[in-house]
């Protein structure tokens, strides 16, 4: 008798099916939490872009990127492009429930968001060795005091700007790859990302802004482990497809940063 | 709990996407490096081809496109929304500064 009232009293609750009532945008939650901080997250980016064309516009704005850099972030965006199309692919893997698959593609996102942030921190270190910098980086040996060094005493909103976007960008990727790398590989990961940090800090030599930049990945590593051990999960097609979306969004603030920060201060 | 979006899966379509935006960018690479354009003209047209290619990717590679369209419009909506106020705060306090002569 009471079983009856309470399974009267469900459907009551639930519907005469006893199911749930369906979700308000026809989603699963977490993939409506990600949206939701995707949104405020393109906020973010989108005041530093503000500020950035406004001083691109109203500035006497400087035009120092040669070939070399430009052929550099070519390559980086196609970089990004790629790994948003094998992130679709992951995403087709999981939902068919390829679980080999899922991982390798996984995997070669991984590769080619390494590939950018390699790609990105090379860029950095030559511009910062041909003397564009901020007051807080440290001041390689051999910096050099031509174009760029002028640049940086003489309009530092270009400096500020580049510095400030490019690293807010390379953050987001960073955090990106750990959180893919967490979605394929699951504690696995813990000690490879830990073996990254380790030969970064003792091979990128101490006058290097990235040898204190690559602390980023322990506070990456230290976040994981908490996740990983404080609720282990085998993680299923909803959790590949919500990384996907965080994934493909860090592929799209950069077909902004790329045109705006770097092909509207061509050399010609 | 509603399954994971379920819609047209035709693969090929998604390479045709990234073919486009690769494609784009080098269009973009060649305005850049043509100067054709004077600055402002330039990032005006730079910009809408980062649109174009940021709806490409939403669309496509995030899959809005299947979402439902409630939640495809509230999500549009409120982001540009907010982009509009931000740029209606932004460039006029900015100018007015700039009038003012305050550096």
């Amino acid at each position: 008798m009471a079983d009856a009232t309470l399974q009267h009293s469900a459907a009551a609750l639930h519907g005469p099916a006893g199911e749930f009532e369906a979700p308000l945008f026809g989603a699963y939650s977490k993939k409506v939490g990600m949206w939701l901080f995707l949104a405020s997250d393109s906020l973010t980016f989108g005041a530093l872009l503000f500020a950035f064309s406004y001083n691109r516009i109203y500035t006497a704005w400087p035009t120092p990127f040669g070939k070399d850099s430009i052929i550099n972030a070519t390559v980086m965006t196609a970089c990004l492009l790629s790994s948003s199309l094998t992130m679709v692919l992951g995403v087709f893997a999981a939902q068919r429930g390829d679980r080999a698959w899922t991982r390798n593609w996984l995997l070669a996102t991984m590769a080619f968001g390494t590939a950018f942030i390699v790609l990105h921190g090379m860029e950095w270190t030559k511009l910062i060795h041909e003397g564009l910098s901020l007051p807080g980086f440290p001041k390689p040996a051999g910096q050099e005091a031509g174009e760029f060094a002028r640049i940086s005493t003489g309009v530092p909103q270009f400096a500020a700007t580049f510095f400030g976007l490019t690293a807010m960008h390379m953050l987001h990727v960073t955090i990106g790859v750990i959180y893919l790398g967490v979605v394929a590989l699951r504690k696995w990961f813990l000690p490879i990302l830990g073996v990254i940090w380790l030969a970064a800090f003792f091979l990128i030599p101490s006058d290097n802004v990235f040898h204190y930049g690559v602390h980023a990945l322990l506070i990456g590593l230290i976040v994981s482990s908490v996740i990983l051990f404080l609720k282990p999960k085998d993680y299923d097609a909803h959790d590949v497809e919500v990384s996907g979306l965080y994934w493909h969004f860090v592929d799209l603030v950069w077909m902004f940063i790329f045109p705006l920060v770097y092909l509207m201060s061509t050399k010609i | 709990m509603h399954d994971v979006a379920k819609h047209d899966d035709s693969k090929g379509q998604y390479f045709w996407v990234w073919g486009a935006l690769l494609v784009l960018t080098g269009v973009e690479v060649w305005l850049g490096y043509r100067q054709i354009f004077e600055p402002v003209r330039m990032l005006e047209a730079l910009l809408v081809l980062s649109v174009i290619k940021s709806a490409l990717i939403i669309a496509y590679f995030m899959h809005l496109k299947f979402e439902t369209a409630l939640m495809r419009w509230m999500l549009v909506i409120s982001v540009a929304g907010l982009f509009v106020i931000m740029y209606f705060f932004f460039f006029p306090d900015a100018g007015r500064i700039l009038r003012l002569g305050v550096h």
